[in-house]
């Protein structure tokens, strides 16, 4: 039987890869903004290690966790492309993507987003949003944490 | 038994969903409902609609007899020594509450032990844990073993331990699929002066339940998993103790006598049914009652036991599968809990919903059996009587083809 086009929207071959190779998987040693995030109805987990720069900048991150391919796929992209970046700006993606997967509004800057638009097959599976943006919850409270 | 057409009985099985014709595989969270039911509640609605034990008037007087009767029904269903050991609530949860509440505030102290197991559904577990901080009672749990078992000789050491006041565990695991012996957890709760309780939740649709012969002091179930409607479900409770249980919620129904400095409650089971009940609701369940006794409990486990048997069967053809529980041939309650090597419990049931498969995924309102099990969640079959081997068989075929596609092979 052929799959469906949603479900093929949602499981590109990219978010597969991601999923089943999960890049900057792993821990950072302390100094670090280490924030533990999951969803407890389905059992995804991340752990996402953040190191900041002098200027606020993401020096280095890494995240391990389990859960769905959703949600490992996204937090491996997210690590991606986030690294290097100032806090202002990671905020401004942080937005941007939850616009991506919420379907809602438009992103303000979508191409810096890269293949996290492929993620955008989320909104048309409401319960699956939540897995998408575990990491980028953790995120989140990591440059509030700061360190 | 000629299970084509009582399975025409349910409406709502004769839809396409999204990609196929809808295959309903999570009967452990609710069951689908019969004509007969959805019928009995619209005439009940239509013609008889009034509140209980009060008016004076016909409407009131049908819907009154309507209400008891359906809790005759109940008695009957339990094998419970009269109506007056039945207490109608919203469900099990609520049963387990009123338990857990009254009977912990009345009889439990500081040091008691609350005896459960590894197993229980959160809804036998939490309201236990609320009780217990407050009175300061401990709690213990029996452990589960690798095959899916309780383990009864670390439970005879547990009630041996002493201070057991109550001991409760379910029937049927929602989860693992395994029977428990609630017969002699009973006589070793007995024996060891402790009240038991049984969370009848996937027992009561599914194989006969006499509480007499099981020798509980409670029994909970819901109508809403064995073909009734949500938001009704009942407590048996042994006469004994429910006439020494203090009330619960206050209000109407409940009282006899009531002055502005105090009241009199009347005696069980009205005693525990503050404000109007749910009367459409009782009504539902006497209807499904009486629709699985036109089956019998006794067909409706054995086809149980054919498709479950052969779920787990053909499960293990799944490359990389874990079903958690007994292995095949071992009598079990309905389900299949399982995860696969390349396919989250989640990504697997958003492929399955796809082709109109519902499965359920995630911990099942099990989360210390999932760390027991060392999974963080799992995808979940469960089967009633109305589905169909053809239907398993489909099931099968969806999720080797998410194995495949997840684990990249396809």
């Amino acid at each position: 039987m052929a799959m469906n086009d949603e479900l093929r929207e949602l499981y590109q071959q990219v978010i597969l890869d991601h999923s089943r190779k999960p890049r900057n998987f792993g821990e950072l040693a302390p100094p670090c903004a280490h924030v533990h995030g999951d969803n407890p109805s389905c059992g995804d987990e991340v752990d996402l290690y953040v190191r900041f720069g002098e200027g606020g900048e993401i020096n280095e991150i890494k995240f391990n966790g389990q859960g769905c391919a959703i949600s490992q796929a996204s937090a491996s992209m997210m690590t991606q492309k986030v690294k290097g970046k100032g806090k202002p700006e990671a905020a401004a993606m942080i937005e941007d993507f939850r616009r991506v997967v919420m379907g809602d509004q438009e992103p303000v800057e979508v191409d810096r987003l890269g293949d996290l638009q492929l993620l955008e097959g989320v909104r048309k599976f409401p319960q699956r949003v939540k897995c998408a943006m575990l990491a980028w919850r953790a995120l989140e409270q990591a440059m509030e944490k700061g360190e | 038994m000629d299970w084509a057409s009582i399975r025409e009985e349910f409406p709502i099985l004769q839809q396409r969903v999204k990609g196929g014709r809808l295959i309903y595989l999570d009967n452990a969270a609710t069951s689908q409902k019969p004509r007969a039911v959805i019928e009995a509640m619209s005439r009940y609605y239509e013609c008889d609609n009034a509140n209980v034990h009060r008016g004076m008037h016909e409407l009131s007087g049908r819907a009154t007899a309507a209400y008891e009767g359906a809790r005759e029904k109940v008695a009957r269903y339990l094998g419970a020594g009269s109506a007056e050991e039945i207490v109608f609530t919203r469900g099990t949860t609520e049963a387990i509450n009123l338990v857990a509440q009254v009977f912990g505030s009345a009889f439990l102290q500081a040091g008691d032990v609350i005896l459960l197991t590894e197993m229980e559904h959160h809804s036998n577990l939490v309201p236990w844990q609320l009780v217990a901080a407050r009175c300061g009672a401990r709690m213990k749990h029996i452990p589960v073993k690798d095959d899916g078992t309780l383990d009864l000789e670390v439970a005879a050491v547990l009630f041996a331990e002493g201070g057991v006041k109550v001991a409760a565990f379910t029937h049927i695991s929602n989860t693992l699929g395994t029977v428990n012996p609630v017969v002699e957890l009973c006589r070793m709760a007995k024996e060891a002066g402790a009240v038991s309780l049984v969370d009848g939740a996937q027992s009561a649709g599914h194989l006969p339940v006499d509480v007499r012969a099981l020798g509980c002091d409670f029994y909970a179930f819901s109508g809403h998993k064995m073909c009734g409607p949500t938001g009704i479900g009942a407590l048996y409770g042994r006469k004994e103790w429910l006439e020494r249980m203090p009330p619960w919620h206050g209000g109407g129904e409940m009282i006899s006598v009531v002055r502005l400095d105090g009241s009199e409650f009347k005696p069980p089971p009205m005693r525990f049914e503050a404000g109007t009940p749910n009367i459409g609701g009782a009504v539902g369940l006497g209807a499904a009652i009486d629709f699985i006794e036109s089956i019998g409990r006794e067909a409706i486990w054995e086809h149980d036991q054919v498709l479950t048997q052969h779920l787990l069967g053909r499960l293990a053809e799944v490359p990389g599968i874990r079903v958690l529980g007994q292995a095949v041939g071992v009598e079990r309650g309905a389900v299949a809990a399982f995860t696969t090597m390349a396919a989250h419990p989640h990504d697997l049931v958003t492929f399955a919903d796809e082709r109109g498969l519902a499965l359920r995924g995630g911990h099942h309102c099990n989360q210390p059996l999932m760390r027991r099990f060392k999974v963080p969640s799992t995808a979940r079959a469960s089967v009633y009587f109305y589905n169909t081997l053809d239907e398993v068989d489909e099931m099968i075929d969806i999720v080797k083809e998410a194995v495949r596609f997840f684990g990249g092979l396809d």
